[in-house]
């Protein structure tokens, strides 16, 4: 064989990383290109129905302009223009519409894949983050090539591939009441796709002052909700929740989890509404929710109130205005970040903690010692550090004693050694629950016990590169 | 009398991870009917076997949980108030914030 052709692992790491620069350089160029070939192509359609209307001559380019469809859309929309109950009336009324989906998450991905493919004329998509590998799972829109990559260009890029004839708006922000209005107030229809609860009453909000009906669409674990906010009359977010719930109720899929396929569900069934209320078909989901439940395949449909005549928001003596909305601090109202960022607690003082690397050197050093990880049991399946003892945290209290016997045989070991007695080390994920633990261990006589900062992500960060994170 | 009892949203994690309990409730010995009031103390006397905060604030659910008799929100039938009936359905729903 020629020794030419032989290339060592490194060569080929190093053709493929130049190869995916090289490549994600052209799609950014490509990218580029068909939003000005879109802008191009609404600009040069105006221009072609006024020459229609001057000559009243049916034009063969894409024209809606009297519900007509160009011969292209008429190919490419047939499955809907064939269905009696939406029809040529629907498919132009979508293709005149525009939606904007805040998030290409979970929700927002089969959402945006709908929209683009179903014709909606223009769809804004509006998220602040990059791809990373463990949204792959639920996030569809997006591939292995854009990881570390704005969502936005790739939920972009996708959406042209599958329609370049709809114009995609990137919107690479977060979604702050500082470009709400300016944003949103582009758009005829707004998609909920985002998960956090301030962002949810911000965007509930904001369709209140512009009179923008909302898609509102959750899922966490294996549930999904759905409802239409602000629509023919119907009640707002506020209207149902006027009180945020407590910040311990607010679960975070990166916390708890989710099926990939729930939230692919609630975000199809939000570009149905989307659609239903732009083709101004059906009885879109107002004054009612839908309740999924895919472990038990359960889908209700429940009544819920009206609009609220005391509503902060949409109510009679309402005082939200466009201003008032900019001032307004969500955060401070929900207690609760807008960003996901986990939260990090600061309960113990500084000799009651000590870091994953001060850790990893008493350990090689041969220090007698407990580690006890808190993480709930189906978490420690996961991954977990050596001869550590899970005890989570919910079941510290009736499990003191297993840490006092396991204390008690290090101890016994030791005594014969040196006469020191074990340390007590508490591990859990980020760092938040092992200091719960320690505080508490403290109360119960445990005084020696510490927490390992940051936990096992600081332990991948900062000892162990090859230790999994999730 | 008999009823259904279902727990969503998270809050089937505050009864033992079950999320639909059947269960027969009578009203107080000096009270005809059972109102939502009292079942909500039932409830929490019978079902709840953690962090009773996540279900109740003061005599009422707290804010975030959806209340449903016979799949219709609670608010169109007078919360608390509302005089319950056998085989009646009763759903109690955290709402959902992530995606």
């Amino acid at each position: 064989m020629d020794s030419n052709g032989v290339s060592s692992a490194s060569d080929i790491r190093r053709e493929i990383a130049s190869l995916e620069a090289a490549k994600a350089q052209i799609e950014d160029r490509i990218s580029t290109l068909q939003a000005q070939l879109s802008n191009c192509s609404s600009n040069g359609r105006a221009k072609e129905e006024i020459e229609e209307n001057r000559f009243s001559a049916p034009s063969p380019t894409e024209t809606i302009s009297d519900g007509q469809l160009s011969a292209d859309m008429i190919y490419r929309y047939s499955r809907h223009l064939l269905l009696p109950s939406f029809g040529v009336e629907a498919q132009a009324n979508l293709l005149k519409a525009s939606v904007l989906v805040i998030g290409a998450g979970g929700l927002g991905s089969p959402a945006l894949l709908y929209l683009a493919a179903c014709g909606v004329g223009r769809v804004g998509i509006v998220d602040h983050d990059v791809v990373e590998l463990n949204n792959l799972h639920r996030q569809i829109i997006h591939t292995e090539a854009y990881i570390g990559r704005s969502k936005v260009e790739s939920a972009a890029a996708a959406c042209r591939a599958i329609n370049s004839t709809v114009q995609i708006v990137e919107h690479k922000e977060a979604f702050r009441t500082s470009n709400a209005v300016e944003i949103m107030s582009k758009y005829d229809i707004v998609v909920d796709a985002t998960d956090n609860v301030p962002s949810r009453y911000m965007i509930s909000d904001c369709c209140v002052v512009l009179g923008k009906p909302l898609i509102s669409g959750a899922a966490l674990g294996l549930e999904g909700q759905l409802t239409v906010y602000n629509y023919n009359g119907g009640p707002c977010y506020r209207c149902l929740f006027p009180t945020p719930p407590p910040t311990t109720a607010c679960q975070r899929c990166a916390d708890s989890g989710v099926l990939g396929v729930v939230p692919g569900i609630i975000g199809c069934l939000q570009a149905l509404e989307a659609i239903k209320v732009a083709g101004a078909i059906g009885e879109p989901l107002s004054g009612r929710m839908l309740l999924f439940d895919a472990l038990s395949a359960r889908i209700r449909i429940v009544k819920i109130r009206g609009r609220s005549l005391q509503c902060e928001a949409c109510g009679e003596n309402t005082t939200l205005t466009p201003q008032k909305f900019r001032d307004f601090d969500y955060e401070k109202f929900t207690q609760s970040p807008l960003s996901t960022s986990p939260l990090k607690l600061n309960l113990l003082p500084t000799n009651a903690r000590i870091t994953s690397k001060e850790y990893n050197e008493r350990n090689i050093k041969g220090e007698a010692h407990v580690l006890v990880d808190v993480r709930p049991s189906h978490h420690y399946k996961i991954i977990s550090l050596p001869k550590s003892l899970n005890i989570p945290l919910a079941s510290l209290e009736a499990r003191l004693w297993e840490i006092s016997a396991a204390l008690g045989r290090d101890e016994g070991d030791k005594t014969e050694n040196d006469g020191s007695s074990a340390s007590l080390y508490v591990i859990c994920r980020r760092g938040n629950d092992s200091q719960r633990a320690v505080e508490y261990l403290h109360k119960m006589g445990f005084t020696s016990a510490k927490d390992i900062v940051g936990g096992l992500e600081s332990w991948a960060n900062d000892v162990d590169p090859k230790f999994p994170t999730y | 009398m008999q009823l259904t009892l279902e727990f969503g949203g998270g809050l089937e994690l505050l009864c033992n991870s079950v999320k639909i309990h059947t269960v027969d409730v009578e009203p107080k010995a000096e009270e005809k009917k059972l109102t939502m009031k009292h079942l909500l103390s039932w409830v929490h006397t019978n079902l709840i076997k953690e962090r009773p905060e996540m279900f109740l604030k003061g005599d009422t659910v707290r804010p975030g949980v959806l209340v449903l008799i016979n799949d219709c929100d609670w608010e169109l039938s007078g919360q608390l108030d509302t005089v319950l009936e056998d085989k009646d359905v009763v759903v109690f729903i955290s709402t959902l914030h992530g995606g």
